[in-house]
């Protein structure tokens, strides 16, 4: 009877109607599928593959791969930047509609990696052409990393209010 | 034709007789050292001989000499006939160009736009002469001893060493 008192049922038990802000349902779609935008650099690419495949099944949480920028909503920046590819890279972003979220996947992206000092032609870090969401670091990060560093970019989705005042 | 093996002094033997002027070989290396005038001519002779038969272009590797005048390249050929093996070098200056063997070897046009790529040697008679792997504006050879890194390419920063991060 207790239960019955504070329960959300118990004012609603008449029709489907649940009361919540609309930021909550939108934040709770769009974090809920995060289509990733299928391209790969270097070796990340095939821990991005496997974290695709069916062992550990990013479908679960909502993520397919798109082969399209213009379908997409998450970049993942999977290995090495070049400076060739930097510019492909930041017109690849430019092309994503909005809203879009980019993960900088390995150590190569975030910071330069293995070639931070003695690459010449590598970005030393992929956040000083695109801006960045969330890193995920590893050389290269297992399939289990970049999955937390997927559900970090949901809870930070979450938080997130399209229709408030931006503060 | 017999089909045995050749060892470098063999080999040596056989191209001096035409072009003993233009090719030199110390006793105990493992390779030719070419003049890069009439190399195209040197290379088809060790394809079509038939004692030689040099088929198969292996690699082209690029090498600095240090001095910053000479830059070398080093030719590796297989002959998938009587399966010897030779190197041959040519040692050029900045201003001298070598000519292409890429209607020779098939396997030479990319190798030879690597070696102009990385290491700034020109070729001639090339069917499509330009960079391999950079981008068509970059600065510099990079694998040359003193190439220095670009601050800046395209607006986009190249840190050099940690102070960047600090």
């Amino acid at each position: 009877m207790k239960f019955k008192e504070i329960s959300a049922l118990n004012k609603f038990n008449k029709d489907n109607i649940v009361v919540e802000k609309l930021d909550t349902l939108i934040n709770w779609s769009r974090s809920n599928s995060q289509w990733y935008f299928q391209f790969g650099l270097a070796c990340c690419a095939i821990e991005m593959m496997a974290a695709a495949g069916p062992r550990h099944d990013l479908d679960r949480f909502g993520a397919i791969p798109r082969a399209s920028p213009r379908q997409s909503d998450v970049m993942i920046v999977a290995g090495t930047v070049t400076l060739k590819m930097a510019e492909r890279v930041k017109r690849l972003y430019e092309q994503m509609s909005d809203p879009k979220y980019v993960i900088s996947m390995g150590s190569c992206s975030n910071s330069g990696g293995p070639y931070w000092q003695h690459g010449y032609h590598v970005l030393k870090g992929v956040d000083l052409v695109v801006p960045v969401d969330i890193y995920v670091p590893g050389c290269p990060p297992r399939p289990e990393a970049l999955i937390q560093g997927l559900l970090e970019l949901q809870n930070k989705i979450r938080t997130e209010s399209t229709l408030g005042k931006v503060e | 034709m017999d089909n045995t093996k050749l060892d470098i002094n063999q080999i040596f033997e056989i191209i001096k007789v035409d072009f003993s002027e233009l090719i030199d070989f110390t006793e105990g290396d493992n390779f030719i050292l070419v003049s890069h005038t009439k190399w195209y001519e040197i290379a088809k002779f060790i394809k079509n001989d038939s004692r030689l038969l040099f088929d198969y272009l292996m690699c082209i590797t690029s090498y600095d000499k240090e001095d910053k005048i000479t830059y070398g390249l080093a030719f590796n050929f297989k002959s998938t006939i009587n399966h010897s093996y030779l190197e041959i070098r040519i040692e050029v200056c900045d201003e001298d160009s070598v000519p292409s063997v890429t209607d020779l070897w098939g396997s030479a046009n990319w190798h030879e736009r690597g070696a102009f790529d990385m290491m700034g040697i020109k070729f001639e008679n090339h069917p499509n002469f330009k960079r391999i792997l950079l981008p068509d504006d970059w600065p510099g050879y990079p694998l040359r001893k003193d190439f220095e890194t670009p601050e800046y390419y395209r607006g986009m920063l190249v840190p050099k060493d940690k102070t960047y991060w600090e």
